[in-house]
């Protein structure tokens, strides 16, 4: 298996879209650092990046990389080596370098300017975090369909539902219930949802003041201690394994 | 001084009649002297309680308290006496009613520590108690653990200087105010430091009073709380980390300038809270990191100016019910929101104001930005609505919303706006 990585990173690094993605965050980052005095604002404006970049590129370089490693995974096939571990060695290897670029593109500046305080780690664990969910959940774009086409489209849905449809949804039902207490409720549709989890972990170590009303108060209360965020954490993970157990069953029983 | 009687010489009527009047003089002048004593209270001295000092004293007199801890509670002053502690004495009231009543006008009480006085749930006991009194100076005294720390009645003309009051309240009810005024008038509060009680500044149909330079923290519900109390004036003081803030209701004529509202957070704590207000003056106030800097509620006719709103959740809430209410030459810098508002129709006016999110430009270079600037977002709209929509806050789609709501601006209200918002801060 850790040969089958070994390979996967060799091939990813050789076509240096990754070492781009590094540059990229990497000046973003630091660009960000040097243009705000308050690195806590700093940290919150590269919060909206990371929230809207980190997925996009994870989900489609992920989703490109499966197809395009095609032929590599039938000659495998072909070898004495279970599915599974194929299937494994690809994740991990797309995931890790992914994740590495994030924690060297912004982990670094983060821990070296972002100030005191636990919203940069929350950041960058927020940042990992999503690149393996988004990682996963191309896979299972990738698994479902044969048509490279498809596959990229698939995955840019997820993408969009993700980022913007789904927090469109929950607002419009939040709208249209407002006369109902609705705390609760919304907490429980923010779990659904990575992108939206790691925002409300982030946003509620940086102290902003809007956040302290009653809505606020009831989400710091419960992610401020350690069972919230553990509860946070086991939900990320969830949403780490659940496509990826998905996609590992579909594609070990599909005739590649 | 001349001799009063001369052998040498005889004198006449008149001469004598002039020095009876010295002698009369001189008697009287004594007579007085001997009247305004110093009354020493201390462990060796001629007092050994401060209630028998009272006891004696002739009004004009001082009653000097040396320092030392003196158990004494339900103390009574009603003549005008000066009650003067030397180097911080301590009157320990052992949790029995109230330490200190003043029934008598031109009384003053300076540098003593006063503690201990018993929560009740039926009477209101204070630590000092002034009744239907002129004149009144409470100066340099600490007072801790009271249940109500200085409590002034139908009072005229008091002065409440320097002191600190610091409770250890836990709950609203088992706690009082530190400085409570009731049916007072012309009184000044200035330079107190009080913390930990209920509401640290307490003013109930109270007129043309000044409260200034006070100092006050960490109280469970409002800092400062007045109604019923037009014509007074706040200035220079700080309200920080309240419970609630500081609420303000159904008052007109007043005067805040130069205050502090700071960290006042949470669910309903508000930097000021303004109900019912009208025809008042709140200037060159700074508001820092409250969950909501000014919330008004059927205000009319407020004078807002040059006050400083920074990395408030709410700047301001100005409910539909607010008219005539003028904001000018505010700076508004890194809040959440600056003006969020509940209904359509707005009769307020707006100018001048420094908007740090304001993307106009200024082609003219008047300092003056050429297009108007409109406070009110579409998602502030919606979280007024729906509160708990406040948790997609720098969401994409919040974002893209309100970039949407700026180039065709649809939902938020039309006459909302400000049209000559300042390029440079003030």
């Amino acid at each position: 298996m850790e040969k089958v990585i070994k390979y996967v990173l060799y091939d990813i690094l050789r076509n240096r879209i990754v070492i781009g993605y590094t540059g990229f965050l990497l000046l973003m980052s630091l660009g960000l650092f040097q243009l705000e005095n308050d690195p806590s604002k700093a940290v919150l404006s590269l919060l909206n990046v990371v929230l809207l970049v980190v997925p996009l590129i994870s989900i489609i370089f992920a989703t490109i990389h499966f197809y395009n490693s095609q032929e590599f995974m039938e000659l495998l096939v072909a070898q004495p080596i279970n599915r599974q571990k194929i299937f494994y060695s690809e994740y991990l290897g797309v995931a890790l370098s992914l994740a590495a670029a994030f924690a060297i593109g912004v982990g670094v500046p983060v821990l070296l300017f972002g100030g005191s305080g636990p919203a940069g780690v929350y950041l960058i664990s927020a940042g990992i975090f999503l690149t393996f969910i988004f990682v996963s959940l191309a896979f299972l774009a990738s698994v479902l369909t044969r048509d490279k086409a498809k596959g990229i489209g698939l995955a840019l849905l997820l993408w969009f539902y993700f980022s913007l449809l789904y927090d469109g949804l929950v607002m419009m039902v939040l709208f249209y219930f407002s006369e109902y207490p609705l705390e609760n409720v919304s907490l429980g549709m923010l779990s659904l949802n990575p992108i939206d989890l790691g925002r409300v972990l982030v946003l509620l170590q940086i102290d902003v003041s809007a956040l302290m009303g009653y809505t606020g108060a009831l989400y710091k209360s419960l992610f401020s201690n350690f069972t919230g965020v553990l509860y946070a954490g086991l939900l990320m993970l969830a949403w780490v394994l659940l496509p990826l157990m998905l996609a590992k069953r579909i594609f070990i029983r599909k005739d590649l | 001084m001349r001799p009063l009687f001369s052998l040498e010489q005889p004198i006449g009527f008149s001469q004598l009649r002039s020095r009876l009047v010295d002698v009369l003089l001189l008697l009287l002048v004594s007579a007085s002297a001997a009247l305004a004593a110093d009354l020493e209270v201390g462990p060796r001295a001629r007092y050994t309680t401060i209630a028998a000092a009272i006891a004696a004293a002739q009004p004009g007199d001082r009653v000097v308290v040396q320092g030392g801890v003196y158990q004494e509670s339900g103390l009574q002053i009603n003549k005008a006496i000066s009650l003067i502690g030397k180097n911080q004495p301590v009157i320990d009231g052992n949790m029995r009613g109230e330490i200190l009543t003043i029934t008598s006008s031109g009384v003053v009480v300076k540098g003593f520590v006063l503690k201990n006085v018993e929560v009740s749930y039926l009477k209101d006991h204070a630590a000092i108690r002034v009744i239907e009194s002129r004149n009144v100076t409470l100066e340099d005294n600490t007072i801790l653990n009271a249940f109500f720390g200085i409590y002034l009645q139908r009072s005229v003309d008091c002065t409440i200087r320097n002191n600190t009051v610091r409770g250890e309240g836990t709950t609203e009810t088992g706690s009082g105010n530190a400085i409570h005024l009731w049916y007072c008038d012309s009184s000044r509060i200035e330079g107190n430091r009080v913390s930990g009680h209920r509401d640290g500044i307490y003013l109930e149909f109270v007129k043309e009073s000044s409260v200034s330079r006070n100092l006050s923290e960490n109280n469970l519900r409002y800092g400062l709380h007045f109604m019923f109390s037009d014509g007074n004036a706040y200035r220079h003081n700080v309200f920080r980390k309240n419970g609630a803030g500081v609420a303000v209701m159904y008052t007109r004529n007043i005067v805040m300038e130069h205050n502090t509202f700071e960290q006042n957070w949470g669910s309903a704590a508000y930097g000021l809270l303004l109900k019912e207000i009208s025809r008042s003056v709140i200037a060159h106030n700074t508001f820092v990191r409250n969950t909501t800097g000014i919330y008004m509620e059927g205000s009319s006719r407020l004078d807002i100016r040059q006050n400083n709103f920074r990395e408030n959740g709410w700047a301001v809430r100005l409910l539909s019910s607010c008219v005539q209410d003028t904001f000018q030459q505010n700076n508004f810098i890194g809040n959440t929101f600056d003006i969020a508002t509940n209904g359509n129709s707005q009769q307020n006016y707006f100018a001048q104001n420094y908007w740090d999110k304001y993307q106009g430009y200024d082609l003219d270079k008047d300092r003056v930005g050429d297009i108007p600037y409109r406070p009110v977002s579409l998602y502030s709209m919606v979280v007024e609505k729906v509160p708990p929509s406040i948790m997609f806050m720098r969401s994409f789609i919040v974002d893209l919303m309100d970039a949407m709501e700026k180039v065709f601006p649809s939902f938020t209200p039309e006459k909302l706006l400000d049209e000559q918002p300042s390029m440079v801060r003030w």
